[in-house]
């Protein structure tokens, strides 16, 4: 070590503070500027973070089960009632599903219908809530060679739970469809009317938008829609719900508070990509990517 | 034969072993070191109510706790580096958290002398002052950083959060305070 003079060391030691509070404000002003950079470290930390968060995932979640289990041991009779309604009607629907669909394969089979690509997926863990005070979203840990990009569909066994907006070595993030910066495109079921989904940092996003005339229905059901390409069309995201007189909202389907794993659909779509997706592509454009491109005239990179 | 380093604090006192020495060291880092920790427990997903307001206001509590009460465990630089984890387990604009917690960190060591010697009461409510206008302040910065008007409510949520956290958490830390990271009973 080097040794200083005790003048000198008080000086520096009482220099220290001052100089770290400058520092603070040049970090902001750098993450203000250059916000790849911050993209950057944060996506680090969380290739650091999400396989230790990974490791720790399966005790704390035998935790959680074991106290929602004691729980669960008094309301057990009042369960097994309502699950033996449920599973009847169930059966009444499954049975009208089936019929459904094979009704559904001989029309398509008339029309000449062309199927919808089937999406490949990668199915992963979610390791941390991401988000902070004033942000929702998670941090997910996958795999390296995961062939997960940017704009990528995340849903768990219910409904949409959000896009992807970072994506590093091991881990991504997925921006929720709770967040403020969300916007979705949805169509209501019943009135096949286009609005918008936003967030609002709350659990309940809000709807916007709407043609006049056909405003949302109490309990309507609420899906994608494909409008400007970032989303594909029909993929459930919840219920209309009215918390006053006119501020409709919906309930996710998806259990955006109790998420645990995902999946991540790529459905190659070109549509609205976070910035710097669109300029460095994180894996191998599909066609459609590579179709735009060239109609712009410009060259996609090969990885 | 290089002379014998000058003692600046004479006394009787057990030799300074390996042993010893990695035990001090080990007192010394345990501060931060549990900060960090008990910051990346926070971020896993607990399914605690207000988690994401949870975490801001036990930083604060515990930087401000360990600048009152044992400052030489918590130096300036460790303050920024929890600031940046901080920044960086969330979404918020990178130094809003590194700047408040060293905001709080400079003034409350510069009123320690003073602060140190009061009662519990009057020190609660010394950080009950800081933890709202830390939560206001995050609220500011981060609306000014984002070029938006972001929701209030979370700010009122942080305040009252920190002010019910900081008497729990300082039972806690008044017995690692006392116990595991006092460097001078090693």
């Amino acid at each position: 070590m080097i040794r200083l003079s005790i003048p000198l060391r008080q000086a520096l030691s009482r220099l220290t503070l001052p100089v770290l509070i400058v520092a603070a404000f040049a970090l902001m002003l750098l993450g203000k500027a250059d916000a790849v950079l911050a993209e950057r470290a944060r996506t680090g930390l969380g290739d650091v973070l999400a396989p230790l968060y990974a490791a720790i995932a399966a005790p704390l979640g035998a935790l959680r089960a074991a106290v929602e289990n004691g729980a669960h041991i008094f309301t057990l009779a009042h369960d097994n009632d309502r699950l033996r309604e449920e599973n009847a009607r169930l059966r009444q629907w499954q049975s009208v599903a089936l019929a459904l669909e094979a009704e559904n394969a001989a029309l398509k089979a008339n029309l000449h219908w062309l199927p919808d690509p089937a999406p490949s997926y990668v199915t992963a863990r979610v390791v941390a809530d991401a988000g902070g005070v004033y942000a929702r979203s998670v941090l997910i840990s996958i795999g390296p060679h995961h062939g997960v990009g940017k704009g990528q569909i995340a849903l768990d066994e219910r409904g949409l739970v959000g896009r992807v907006t970072e994506v590093g070595e091991r881990s991504a993030r997925v921006l929720l469809i709770t967040d403020m910066n969300s916007r979705v495109p949805v169509t209501l079921q019943d009135s096949r009317a286009r609005a918008i989904m936003g967030g609002t940092n709350t659990p309940l996003p809000r709807l916007m938008f709407w043609p006049e005339g056909t405003p949302p229905a109490e309990g309507e059901k609420v899906v994608t829609s494909a409008e400007a390409n970032a989303y594909p069309a029909n993929l459930p995201v919840g219920t209309v719900h009215y918390l006053g007189p006119s501020q409709p909202v919906v309930v996710p389907a998806a259990r955006l508070d109790r998420l645990e794993i995902v999946r991540l659909f790529d459905y190659d779509l070109g549509g609205i990509l976070p910035p710097e997706a669109s300029t460095r592509p994180q894996h191998a454009p599909g066609p459609r990517a590579r179709r735009t491109a060239e109609a712009a005239g410009g060259a996609v990179d090969e990885p | 034969m290089s002379p014998e380093p000058i003692d600046r604090r004479p006394g009787i006192r057990p030799r300074p072993s390996l042993k010893r020495r990695l035990d001090a060291a080990a007192r010394f880092a345990l501060p931060v070191g549990l900060t960090a920790l008990a910051m990346l427990a926070l971020a896993a997903p607990l399914g605690l109510p207000a988690q994401a307001e949870l975490q801001p206001q036990f930083v604060l509590a515990s930087v401000f706790f360990w600048t009152l009460y044992r400052p030489a465990s918590m130096p300036p630089v460790a303050v920024f580096l929890l600031g940046l984890l901080a920044d960086l387990l969330g979404e918020a604009p990178l130094g809003v958290a590194v700047l408040s917690l060293l905001v709080v960190h400079a003034l409350v060591l510069r009123w320690r002398r003073s602060l140190a010697r009061q009662s519990f009461l009057l020190v609660w409510i010394a950080f009950a002052a800081i933890a709202i206008a830390a939560a206001l302040f995050g609220w500011a910065a981060t609306s000014l950083l984002r070029v938006r008007l972001l929701p209030f409510a979370p700010v009122v949520v942080e305040g009252m959060l920190g002010i019910g956290l900081y008497p729990v958490l300082a039972v806690l830390l008044i017995r690692a305070h006392r116990g595991a990271a006092a460097p001078e009973l090693a």
